[in-house]
């Protein structure tokens, strides 16, 4: 068994004096897809912020390639993707000049990749638009275009099919069932059941796990 | 990592160019604030030009005050600052590039728009290299500390308030200075002291204040 790629050891999460979870412990090998599932306020989000070292646990620790997550930053942003509930698209700002920038703060790409990937999620003919005349599904498909470039194994996605239309779901759900087949790594939450699971699937319910 | 640095310094210029409205606020309320002084205390030359080191000061500092509420604000709601967390760069150098382009479109407006309303307060042409020299000293200062309270309020609904009461305390020695540089050379003393001082201000301002940003935003990131 390949020793787990991230790792959370008795993960305790307090937020204004409330306790989301207590010694919750998981972990993730290559090839896994973890949903995280649960009511409204059962720390989604929060666990999803932990895991990419973006806010620190309460109690407990996590741990990638079984080092420290927060002594390791720079590891950490190389092997991380990490799209939040909002992905960091200026409004602005065209598709392709907010994905150019969000490449170059990660992975530089070239500008035919990014045609290439806006074209993956269906925005050919928007590339050069002002993302605020978009509409929410167009806008959100803008910051998973980054799926379809040069990304990094692991993917942490917040709420990844909000706003998406029916084909769009299913498209993603596929891209991140490939990825997982290629040996990448994604936690997601979202509060739909899945159409395709890869493998490596699990789900965990931070309602029940409370 | 330069590379990144020039980047973001594009995107940000690109970004304010697009929304003019936002940028030419401070330079109007600059300018306004510096046309209604000689309204309230009345058209004395004399009084409008002993009291102008201390005015075409305070007004720049409000100025810029006024446009660092939202430095962040946007990065910060629309997910960009989680990104720039997340990322392999240092993030003390990312918001350095974001505040250099700020002020860029900011105070040094505001060092260019300067002279013009100095004319007004009756400061005689010899005041005005000093005047424009410590504005260019100073303004970068106040643009750098204003992050380090705009970096901290930015999880705030209503940070406004706050970060004048955070940050205005903390402008004293830019204030005295640069109003003790035009006081000295209106009276035709030499001002290279205060200049200097000013510059080492600066100097730390922008080596220090960066980290001190960076640490702010990964704290009200990690909210």
């Amino acid at each position: 068994m390949p020793s787990p790629f991230l790792e959370a050891l008795s993960l305790t999460c307090e937020r204004d004096w409330r306790v989301l979870f207590e010694g919750l412990d998981l972990e993730i090998r290559a090839g896994e897809m973890l949903q995280v599932s649960g009511p409204n306020g059962s720390g989604k989000t929060s666990l999803l912020r932990l895991l990419g070292g973006l806010m620190q646990p309460t109690q407990g620790e996590i741990r990638l390639n079984g080092k420290a997550l927060l002594a390791q930053r720079a590891e950490v942003a190389r092997n991380l993707l990490w799209i939040g509930h909002a992905a960091g698209i200026k409004g602005l700002l065209t598709a392709e000049e907010n994905l150019v920038w969000l490449c170059a703060l990660q992975r530089p790409s070239t500008r035919d990749a990014i045609w290439t990937a806006l074209d993956a999620v269906g925005l050919r003919g928007f590339e050069d638009v002002p993302c605020h005349t978009l509409s929410a599904g167009q806008q959100r498909r803008v910051g998973l275009a980054r799926l379809h470039l040069d990304a990094p194994p692991l993917w942490i996605l917040d709420e990844p099919f909000t706003a998406l239309d029916k084909l769009g779901v299913a498209q993603l759900e596929r891209h991140l069932a490939e990825h997982c087949e290629r040996g990448g790594m994604v936690v997601l939450t979202t509060h739909h059941t899945l159409g395709e699971r890869p493998a490596g699937y699990r789900e965990l319910d931070l309602g029940r796990a409370a | 990592m330069s590379n990144v640095f020039v980047l973001l310094f594009a995107r940000e210029a690109r970004l304010l160019c697009r929304r003019p409205a936002e940028l030419a606020n401070p330079l109007v309320f600059f300018a306004i604030v510096i046309a209604l002084f000689p309204l309230a205390v009345g058209p004395e030359t004399q009084l409008l030009q002993r009291i102008s080191p201390g005015l075409v000061w305070l007004a720049a500092l409000l100025a810029v005050l006024l446009s660092l509420d939202g430095l962040f604000r946007g990065d910060y709601e629309d997910g960009s600052l989680e990104q720039w967390v997340v990322s392999p760069h240092p993030l003390a150098l990312l918001v350095l590039a974001k505040v250099l382009a700020h002020w860029v479109f900011s105070g040094l407006a505001l060092v260019i728009l300067a002279p013009l309303l100095g004319l007004m307060l009756g400061l005689p042409g010899s005041a005005m290299p000093v005047l424009l020299l410590s504005l260019l000293l100073g303004t970068p200062v106040l643009s750098l500390l204003g992050a380090v309270g705009a970096a901290l309020t930015v999880g705030l609904k209503r940070g406004g308030l706050l970060l004048a009461l955070l940050i205005l305390p903390l402008y004293i020695p830019v204030l005295i200075l640069g109003s003790g540089a035009l006081q000295a050379a209106l009276q035709g003393l030499p001002a290279a002291g205060y200049l200097l001082w000013l510059a080492s201000l600066a100097a730390l301002a922008l080596t220090l204040t960066p980290f001190a940003i960076a640490a702010g935003l990964t704290i009200s990131v990690g909210e």
